[in-house]
């Protein structure tokens, strides 16, 4: 452990590799964090199988990239975009819909048992092995080979973007997405002034499925897929949104990306099997500080 | 032949049906000793769940600190923890029983108390959380427990600890340890039919109901909450220590810190039963074991989505549980009586009602 903290000492371009990478593939957990961030500030619904969704996304990337369709996973985009949308509009018409009124823990626990069945479903269609979806793209060298960016991650950062800007495009200016965010600022104004508000939720929860099957998808380009990933997943997404706050996109956007960082850098010193732990070290750390800080504003409001 | 007569003819049932189930039905003993141990994590995790309102998703943290704490002074009480466990249990020690027999009673105290001690630490953290940021935050910590006691090559790591051997015959063993969980499962019930009639239980109903207010009122809620964790601690501590030497091989992710599974067992035990009572998570243990014994033996590889599939039903459809809807069907039997007057007047006048919303 110490050695590798001398090593990136010695090594300065490695500090900026690490950076890198942390930033591009921070870039990818944004688009999930965004998607809670949409149905926990518009539904109130703290959903638990966000990481599932992520991993479905990139395990049907993963079958529609084999024979016999042969399909480059990045054309597959929208094929998944579609097929998420109409599975999230599914279970929200079977199962969320009957848990948004519900107390807070009811729809933690749900989605809890959601994130079970789909991760299980998963494993027994796919096994336990570790995937990935081959672009087949080449690995890019600047310095003299000392820093290297592969393609695909580049691509994927592009995509994440374009992804971001059309959903914050769609918010601002569509017709629906007036709708969810007044839905979101009151819902009951909302219904009295003629917003289906059920329809809504329905749209915020596929929309926050559809989100996720794109991240999905470049997280199995440039990453590996795996049925039980998906928990990790999810914690990342909470950790983000636990410290950026909901429809703070800025917000969200740089605590993705510093997430990715951080992840990278303590895979580096600590090794790679400390990944998880330090996603769950950070959010035991962030709701320490988030309590801290809100226990002063308590003591000005006393 | 009044009431009085009938409760102790009942529980004397209970307590005799206990002691005979492993001689009548030998072959299941291992099972039932789970099924004791179930009853004790649904009444620990309804102390706080049920009866404070606070939804825990990682009590399971205790009974992995339980486990390690036990072993760590069985072993240490007669040898170098270090040096045992650098052989992965390949060296066998054999201990006598008087040296067994005095590690594991002392290894079960200890690890209750400093369950109870870890939780009144934790308990600092993690009670200024509210809400959903309660239950993530403390399933946060029983992850990175598990992770961290996997880091630690003192007590063997990833690799984990292989227990002493019990001196004994495997017929024996068994039912020493069947017992064990019998005793302690009993006990906590006891203490908690003790807790739940004192001024305590008013005390968390409060916090439950209403924290601002209750603090308002004069109680001191984190103090109340951290006693209340710490009792819960305190039991699941001890079960802990006891399944740790029942399987006799202990690792920090599967069988120390299971969240997935026991974690949350424990909460769908308590929902299936009907939180916030004292019989509640009692049947909702041992109808959920049945169901989990049959559909792992009859459903295999298709078990964990029979039981993804139980919890969203439970907490969707079900969520009252099975004493929360038999109290709506026969109130009177649970000395719930509805004032008439009150009533009446209330459906008189609809619009107060609505005020009162």
């Amino acid at each position: 452990m110490f050695d590798n903290l001398s090593l990136l000492g010695l090594v300065p371009m490695l500090n900026l590799q690490l950076l890198l990478d942390g930033l591009l593939i921070g870039s990818v957990f944004a688009l999930a964090a965004y998607g809670l961030a949409l149905v926990w500030g518009v539904m109130n619904i703290k959903n638990l199988a966000q990481g599932d969704f992520v991993i479905m996304g990139g395990y049907i990337t993963f079958t529609l990239s084999q024979p016999p369709i042969n399909l480059h996973p990045i054309l597959s985009i929208p094929i998944i975009f579609v097929l998420m949308f109409v599975f999230g509009w599914g279970l929200y018409h079977t199962i969320i819909k009957r848990v948004i009124e519900r107390d807070l823990f009811t729809s933690l626990l749900a989605t809890f048992g959601l994130a079970i069945v789909i991760q299980q479903l998963i494993n027994l269609a796919y096994g336990p092995d570790v995937q990935t979806a081959d672009a087949g793209m080449e690995i890019r060298e600047f310095f003299g080979g000392e820093i290297t960016i592969a393609d695909t991650k580049l691509v994927s950062f592009l995509l994440a973007l374009v992804v971001g800007l059309l959903i914050t495009f769609f918010m601002k200016k569509s017709r629906m997405g007036r709708a969810i965010r007044a839905t979101s600022q009151d819902a009951r104004a909302a219904r009295i002034m003629g917003v289906d508000t059920d329809r809504v939720y329905a749209f915020t929860f596929s929309l926050n499925a559809a989100i996720c099957g794109v991240a999905g998808v470049l997280i199995s380009i440039i990453w590996v897929i795996q049925p039980f990933f998906g928990i990790t997943h999810s914690i990342r997404s909470f950790v983000i949104v636990t410290s950026a706050g909901f429809g703070n996109l800025i917000g969200v956007i740089l605590s993705a990306l510093g997430l990715g960082a951080v992840e990278q850098f303590s895979g580096f010193i600590f090794g790679a099997e400390f990944q998880q732990a330090t996603v769950v070290g950070l959010l035991v750390g962030v709701l320490i500080i988030r309590q801290i800080m809100q226990s002063r504003q308590r003591q000005v409001v006393q | 032949m009044n009431l009085q007569f009938k409760k102790i003819i009942f529980y004397a049932a209970i307590l005799l049906a206990g002691i005979f189930a492993p001689i009548v039905f030998p072959a299941y003993t291992f099972q039932l000793a789970v099924l004791w141990m179930m009853i004790l994590f649904a009444l620990t995790w309804d102390i706080l769940g049920g009866q404070m309102g606070y939804n825990s998703l990682g009590n399971i943290l205790f009974f992995g600190a339980g486990m390690y704490i036990c072993t760590v002074v069985q072993i240490g009480m007669y040898y170098d923890v270090a040096e045992y466990t650098a052989h992965f249990g390949a060296v066998k020690i054999d201990f006598t029983p008087y040296q067994y027999f005095t590690g594991i009673s002392a290894g079960l105290v200890i690890a209750a108390f400093a369950c109870a001690i870890i939780a009144v630490i934790f308990g600092w953290i993690v009670f200024g959380l509210r809400g959903p940021y309660f239950a993530i935050g403390t399933l946060g910590v029983a992850i990175a427990a598990g992770e961290l006691v996997g880091a630690w090559d003192y007590v063997g790591g990833g690799g984990g600890i292989s227990l002493p051997n019990y001196p004994g015959g495997p017929g024996d063993r068994e039912m020493f340890f069947y017992m064990l969980c019998f005793i302690s499962a009993v006990c906590t019930f006891i203490f908690l039919k003790w807790l739940y009639s004192t001024r305590f239980q008013l005390a968390l109903n409060a916090i439950r109901d209403d924290e601002e207010k209750a603090e308002a009122m004069g109680i001191h809620t984190n103090r109340y909450k951290t006693i209340a964790w710490s009792f819960a601690a305190f039991f699941l501590g001890i079960s802990g220590g006891i399944f740790g030497n029942m399987t006799g091989f202990i690792e920090p992710l599967e069988v120390a810190f299971p969240t997935v599974t026991f974690g949350i067992f424990m909460v769908l035990m308590v929902l299936l039963g009907g939180k916030g009572t004292l019989w509640g998570p009692v049947i909702g243990a041992i109808i959920f074991h049945v169901i989990k014994e049959i559909t792992w033996t009859y459903l295999l590889g298709w078990q964990w989505v029979a039981l993804g599939a139980l919890i969203i039903i439970n907490v969707v459809y079900f969520q009252q549980g099975i004493m929360g809807w038999a109290q709506e069907k026969w109130p009177e039997f649970f000395g719930i009586t509805v004032d008439e007057a009150i009533a009446s007047a209330e459906e008189n006048s609809p619009a107060e009602k609505e005020a009162s919303l």
